[in-house]
């Protein structure tokens, strides 16, 4: 073990793979003495374990209706949550709702911000009629509100999980492509581009091996923070009917069926909302915590 | 008589891997002359003329066992005292106008701003007196400069326009930070010897820090030579093609010079006990 | 036939609708193996023609042309391999998130050179720095070294002529010296010819052979080494140049 954390911490490694193993060290006992990105990593990686064993946690099957069992509050012997109006656990409908959220949100992470990321990079390296056509494009896409366009993509494409996704990932990435575009332009004109177009290097080269990497740190930080807010569209989407459809246990959805009984049985709503409350708190406290890690300036010297 | 009396001043840094020296016990007097303060980047010299106006954020402390500027105890002033001092009595010229004025003030209303909410003078009187300093730094046009903004004058205006902000109080003291280091060579002398007249004019103190020597030496009366946070050579500038310590001696070697050989520049040799 | 030539070049920008005369009808040649420098002050244009040369802007009148040949309109590859730029800031030039060993592979993967490992090792050797600072970032490296490597970046494609954008005016005198004595090095054991401009009269005296002196876009005057020297300069300008230049204020005219 000291060996292994010398051998990362050499100040001079030997190998690319060595180098590039210690940067992530560095990187993680940078993120290790931030007290609230650490709490956020806690909630997140918690996440992915009850998403991953959700068989073998879950007290209950999430779909068995119970029909005698109806509206149990918390607190109640084998319901330590409650139950809902199909007498089904509530607790064990959140363990497996963690997986689809889990699934939306790894989905639009891995299109929205790619897609923007692209779109801001090229645009903004290339400029001229390119840049016009492409920020255009994205000024359309922002001129509408989110939910609003989410929600006429979904009545397209018919209501599903998959659908809702493409929906929310389709309306996610303008801002990824501005806050892409916006670096793109300081950077462009910098010397170390200078230097590698000097190389001889195509643009695909420069925006990728070059000009991407500077972008990513704020688009990553976007990311985590938007994670709340697809949660929540997402929800938004289930609650409305057209995203996951019943009797998938989906967060937003089991809140839209606990709307009818708020004010008699609070739990059947309120549980959920809580568990979309803690992962989105968890997401933005990651974010905060890994500005300051992938900010070059606070990389110690 | 003297001005500025610093004894034994140290500038700490508490970073996490330990407290690191800036400053290591500089001592220096200073009477109404022209002290220049050399050395490379990372010899402590900006550090210097920021402790004496007490201008160093934290992890940064300042330590003297004594700095009194014109009888008053720099170390024991209130945060309040020192506010009165700065500008108003130490001035202060940074390397870089384009950092040192607002961007989105034209240039009138900055010299202004002090005259009218400072001494209370009416906006006719403050701009009188604004114009005059224009003309003291030899502005031809102080009307036209005094509608611009900052983006709009070069970079030898810029610092005129600095070094008139600073003179409009009347400091006894300007610490001038690297004045002229952004400017071209012309405009340089031309920036040096306004400064240089308005010294003698009024009578000020000057702290003149820069990294080059030639220049110091031609300007100063007096010299402080800095390596790593201490005064290795304090001479004449006179004097200084007869410094004695390596460091200095080094600085003023490597050089190139117009007409001078061909051969490898002498670098600079680090490895004796001074450098330690 | 001179290695570069630049005949008549004219850049201009424009901004805001108006027009901005960067280079105005300059035309000088380099021989082989010569080092020539262009000095002036900030706005003469001496940098420009610099980033004319590699293409970075935009040629407005006049032609470069390098062994004869007119430069392709983009530079391509092949220019790459023959003609290298150093760049005035090292803070600036220096990928900040790239490792030196990525910088100065990255020349050799675009050309699809191998050996990569080799060469940086080599590469770092040449430029007089340790092989410990391979996976090292540019913030953990001094002005002086940064600029040690955006020299061995240039040098990594092996070209025959180094442009020098200010190369030392980011650092201090003594890491100046030790930077002017590498390129002097390298160029006596490659035969590099340079195009070096410089701010420093005394800078461009040590390095380079024949000197051009610009103001506001115009070349004012050329002279060789021993004219400048000697002070034998005739247009007033250069003189002015002269006299303001650093180096003479020592031991130089009475002190104002």
């Amino acid at each position: 073990m000291t060996a292994l954390r010398a051998w990362l911490q050499d100040p001079s490694p030997t190998s690319r793979r060595q180098a590039r193993l210690g940067q992530l060290w560095l990187a993680w006992l940078r993120i290790r003495r931030n007290r609230l990105a650490m709490a956020g990593l806690i909630i997140v990686a918690i996440l992915l374990l009850v998403a991953a064993l959700a068989p073998w946690i879950a007290p209950h099957d999430p779909f068995v209706q119970n029909l005698a069992n109806r509206l149990r509050p918390p607190g109640t012997p084998g319901y330590i949550l409650g139950t809902d109006d199909f007498g089904r656990d509530i607790l064990s409908r959140i363990i497996y709702g963690a997986r689809i959220t889990l699934y939306i949100i790894a989905l639009v992470a891995v299109t929205a911000p790619v897609l923007g990321l692209l779109v801001g990079t090229v645009a903004g390296y290339f400029g001229g009629w390119i840049d016009a056509v492409l920020m255009r494009l994205t000024d359309i896409f922002l001129a509408f509100p989110r939910l609003i366009l989410a929600l006429a993509l979904v009545a397209v494409l018919g209501p599903g999980i998959e659908n809702a996704v493409l929906a929310i990932a389709l309306t996610a990435w303008p801002p990824y492509a501005r806050v892409a575009r916006a670096e793109t332009l300081t950077i462009r004109g910098s010397d170390y581009i200078s230097a590698v177009k000097l190389q001889g290097a195509g643009a695909p080269r420069i925006i990728l091996g070059h000009v991407v990497p500077m972008c990513l740190p704020s688009v990553i930080i976007r990311v985590t923070l938007d994670m709340a807010g697809v949660i929540l569209i997402a929800a938004g989407l289930g609650f409305l009917g057209l995203g996951v459809q019943p009797p998938q246990p989906e967060w937003g959805l089991m809140i839209s069926s606990g709307r009818k009984f708020l004010f008699e049985q609070w739990w059947v709503a309120t549980m959920p909302g809580l568990a979309i409350f803690m992962v989105s708190l968890g997401f933005n406290l990651l974010g905060d915590g890994l500005r300051d890690v992938l900010d070059p300036k606070s990389a110690p010297k | 008589m003297t001005l500025l009396d610093v004894q034994n001043l140290r500038v700490t840094f508490d970073t996490e891997t330990g407290p690191v020296q800036a400053v290591r016990g500089v001592s220096f007097s200073l009477g109404r002359e022209r002290l220049g303060i050399v050395g490379e980047s990372g010899s402590g010299k900006t550090m210097t003329g920021r402790a004496v106006l007490r201008l160093i954020r934290p992890p940064g402390r300042i330590e003297a066992d004594r700095m009194v500027f014109d009888g008053q105890d720099l170390m024991q002033a209130s945060e309040r005292d020192m506010r009165a001092l700065r500008g108003k009595r130490i001035g202060m010229v940074m390397q870089d106008p384009k950092y040192s004025l607002n961007p989105v003030m034209t240039v009138g209303d900055q010299l202004t701003e002090g005259l009218r909410r400072r001494d209370g003078l009416g906006r006719r009187d403050a701009e009188a007196k604004a114009i005059a300093a224009l003309t003291a730094v030899h502005i031809r046009d102080p009307a036209r400069v005094m509608e611009a903004y900052p983006h709009e004058l070069s970079g030898g205006m810029g610092q005129r326009v600095m070094i008139a902000m600073m003179l409009i109080p009347e400091p006894d003291l300007l610490i001038a930070d690297e004045p002229t280091s952004a400017l071209d060579v012309t405009v340089q002398a031309e920036v040096l010897s306004i400064l240089d007249g308005l010294v003698r004019e009024r009578g000020m103190g000057l702290i003149f820090i820069s990294h080059d020597l030639r220049l110091v030496a031609r300007f100063c009366d007096r010299v402080l030579v800095m390596y790593k946070g201490k005064v290795v050579e304090e001479l004449l500038a006179k004097n200084l093609l007869d410094a004695q310590h390596p460091y200095t001696r080094g600085l003023l070697n490597c050089l190139p010079r117009i007409g001078g050989p061909r051969g490898p520049l002498p670098a600079l040799d680090r490895s004796g006990a001074w450098a330690q | 036939m001179s290695l570069i030539e630049i005949d008549h070049l004219s850049v201009t920008f424009r901004s805001k609708g108006r027009e901005v005369h960067a280079v105005e009808d300059v035309s000088f040649s380099v021989e082989q193996g010569e080092s020539f420098g262009l000095v002036g002050e900030s706005g003469s244009g001496k940098s420009t023609i610099l980033r004319a040369i590699c293409g970075l802007a935009p040629v407005t009148a006049g032609t470069i042309r390098i062994d004869g040949a007119s430069l392709p309109a983009p530079r391509g590859p092949d220019f790459a391999t023959r003609v290298q730029m150093v760049f005035q800031d090292p803070y600036a030039s220096l990928h900040p998130r790239h490792t030196i060993d990525r910088t100065l592979s990255e020349p050799l993967a675009i050309h699809g050179i191998s050996g990569s490992d080799a060469r940086v090792v080599k590469a770092l050797e040449d430029v007089g720095l340790p092989a410990a600072f391979r996976f090292r970032y540019p913030h953990q490296l001094s002005g002086g070294q940064r600029q040690r490597v955006a020299i061995a970046r240039a040098l990594m494609l092996e070209p025959t002529i180094l442009l020098l954008d200010e190369p030392t005016s980011a650092l201090d005198a003594s890491v100046q010296a030790e930077v002017l004595n590498l390129l002097d090095r390298l160029r006596a054991a490659r035969g590099l010819t340079f195009l070096m401009v410089s701010h420093d009269l005394a800078v461009i005296d040590h390095m380079c052979d024949r000197i051009l002196v610009m103001q506001n876009g115009r070349a004012v005057e050329q002279m060789p080494r021993e004219a400048l020297a000697e002070a034998r300069m005739t247009t007033p300008y250069a003189r002015s140049l002269f006299d303001a230049s650093a180096d003479r204020m020592l031991g130089g005219p009475a002190r104002p």
